[in-house]
């Protein structure tokens, strides 16, 4: 018996939220009394077996080409024979855009109740239960399981990265599926930027900044911090930043370690998608502005004076 | 063509989240109730902008819920659409309730099937996936934008660090997103004909649910906010750095 974990490698190249996601399977596998297989679908870069440092026991790599399908129903239609082959009963995903597309094709060909946006290990005492994050982050809810094959997708920075682990074993294996059904005729990468929603830290800015123009120092502050920059609804709208900024309940939901906020009011639908950051800075003219009541530190101020100023201070601590 | 939209009810963005009977319900007391905003403003509108663009397109539009979910329905129906569906069930799970739409969208033939990327309660981001596998479609997620040419679907959808262009043959289920559509707000003329489209009942299959919730839960109250001069940068770095270790 084993816990699979789907290893989320876009373009080969294998993420953060991978290593989380392997950690968390193997914690669970040692927690049922059973094997963490790790899952790479397709080439991927560097030695699988040093993903054992995160403590999975063996690693199973699909190839072919199905297994670079772009197809999620072609990856979901291996992944059903892997289930049978590695005598899964648990698969764990993250909750990222493949995840999203692939897990619940798994669960439905399966008959296999699925947990999206977990942010914790099950509790076996009552039944298989999860805990995952609801109503936009402001609530989380307890779910049972009650399939025999239980389906997880984690969210992204919720899961503490295991490390020490000794070698995985690797296998590899060929699988067929059914043909694709969907044929990619452009791709368009936007750039190498830092993924928002893996983020440790992002600098976020709303309407406050007056206009596009002035994002130069917000930009500025998020390099010097190595940090992702998001930004409020509004100012998506307005075009004056790309949607895929927009966090929010109706845009993205992120929880860096550290997010900042630079003239943004708070709106609730605004901190449904933040409120999971660990520690919220806020800084906003207004005194009253709701932000205040959701962060950890705050400075009541003008953010064209203390951005720049905080950009200063922060290369000062990192001696650049 | 003949297009489905899955609609769901969701709570007012500004709703009070509170649970009651121990923690194990939601407490809708005081709730508006919405039509979930992805469903709305990306797979409706864009929808019906297929039909306006295209007239012969058939455009139905299907909820499952009890008879409270009517008023949410027939405001789908003020924006656009010819006629609904409601499914009699108070749904326990994703699966059970996409296990009845799947049984509708095999009955009716639908060429295209367009959900909202998740809905703003459970956020479970699962839906399309799950109709798409029931009944074994093409499954097409996260999309920001959808054009039909040549019977084929054209679809964008959000890769990790851009977009790809994909083509698919229908019928195919697409999950919508922001970028594929911009909000609109229905008119009188929408709102008096909503009132006339036809919305039937349909009696649900029986499908067992596969989860279910055993309790909710708040996170815990933040401790207050730790105020700053604004000529006192430093210390707040200090702060991230040495107090909050975060920097
Ligand atoms: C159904 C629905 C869904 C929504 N979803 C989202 C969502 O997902 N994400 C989202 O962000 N919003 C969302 N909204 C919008 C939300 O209600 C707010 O309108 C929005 O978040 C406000 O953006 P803002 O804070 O940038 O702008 P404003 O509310 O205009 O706030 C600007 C802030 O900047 C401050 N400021 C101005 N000048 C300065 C200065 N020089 N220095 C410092 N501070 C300054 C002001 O004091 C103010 O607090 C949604 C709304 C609805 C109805």
């Amino acid at each position: 018996m084993s816990v699979l974990i789907i290893i989320d490698a876009a373009e080969g190249s294998i993420k953060k939220s991978a290593f989380e996601a392997l950690s968390y399977g193997a914690d669970l596998a040692a927690q049922l009394g059973v094997t963490a297989t790790g899952v790479a679908l397709g080439k991927t870069e560097g030695d699988l077996s040093a993903l054992g440092q995160y403590g999975v026991n063996k690693i199973v790599q699909v190839n072919g080409d199905q297994a670079r399908s772009d197809d999620p129903s072609v990856l979901a239609s291996l992944l059903t024979a892997l289930v049978t082959r590695e005598q899964a009963t648990v698969v764990v995903f993250s909750h990222s855009l493949a995840g999203k597309a692939i897990a619940p094709l798994l669960s439905a060909k399966c008959k296999a109740g699925l947990v999206t946006g977990a942010v914790g290990l099950p509790t076996t005492e009552n039944g298989f239960v999860v805990k995952r994050s609801v109503f936009s982050g402001k609530a989380f809810a307890h779910v049972r399981i009650d399939s025999a094959l239980k389906l997880i997708s984690i969210n992204p920075n919720s899961y503490k990265i295991n490390t020490g682990g000794s070698a995985a074993t690797v296998e590899s294996v060929l699988l067929t599926a059914a043909a694709p059904r969907i044929t990619i005729t452009k791709k368009q990468k936007s750039s190498n930027e830092l993924l928002l929603t893996e983020a440790e830290t992002v600098v976020s800015a709303g309407r406050g900044m007056k206009g596009p123009e002035n994002w130069g120092m917000i930009e500025e502050l998020a390099n010097v911090m190595g940090a992702a920059t998001a930004c409020s609804r509004p100012v998506a709208d307005a075009h004056w930043r790309p949607h895929n900024e927009h966090v929010g309940q109706t845009g993205i939901a992120i929880a860096p370690t550290l997010y900042i906020a630079i003239g943004i009011s708070g709106a609730i639908q605004h901190l449904a998608g933040v409120n999971r950051s660990k520690v919220i800075v806020v800084i906003n003219k207004d005194p009253e502005a709701p932000f205040f009541k959701a962060a950890d530190y705050g400075i009541v101020g003008d953010a064209f004076e203390v951005v720049p100023a905080f950009t200063a201070a922060v290369k000062k601590l990192k001696g650049v | 063509m003949k297009i489905l939209v899955c609609i769901s009810k969701t709570p007012d963005t500004t709703a009070k989240i509170a649970f009651t009977d121990n923690n194990t319900k939601f407490d809708t007391a005081g709730v508006q109730w919405i039509i979930n905003p992805y469903d709305e403003w990306y797979a409706l509108v864009r929808a019906i902008e297929i039909k306006e663009s295209k007239p012969d397109t058939v455009l139905h539009l299907a909820t499952v819920g009890v008879a409270d979910a009517d008023p949410i329905i027939r405001k789908a129906l003020a924006l656009g659409g010819d006629e609904a569906f409601r499914i009699n069930l108070d749904g326990a799970d994703s699966f059970q309730v996409a296990f009845q739409l799947a049984q509708l969208i095999a009955k009716g033939g639908y060429d295209l099937i367009l959900t909202g990327k998740e809905t703003i309660d459970f956020n479970g981001s699962s839906l399309g996936g799950l109709i798409a596998g029931i009944n074994d479609l093409p499954y097409i997620s996260l999309a920001t934008k959808l054009d039909i040419a040549d019977a084929k679907a054209i679809v964008t959808r959000e890769i990790e660090g851009g977009e790809e262009v994909c083509e698919v043959n229908f019928p195919v289920v697409v999950s919508a997103q922001k970028g594929m559509a911009e909000a609109r707000i229905p008119n009188m003329r929408g709102i008096m004909a909503a009132r006339t489209k036809p919305l039937t009942v349909v009696e649900p299959v029986t499908q067992e649910p596969l989860t279910s919730v055993t309790a909710f839960e708040l996170p815990p109250a933040k401790a207050g906010v730790k105020l700053i001069a604004p000529d006192q940068v430093e210390e707040l770095v200090r702060l991230l750095n040495q107090e909050a270790k975060v920097l």
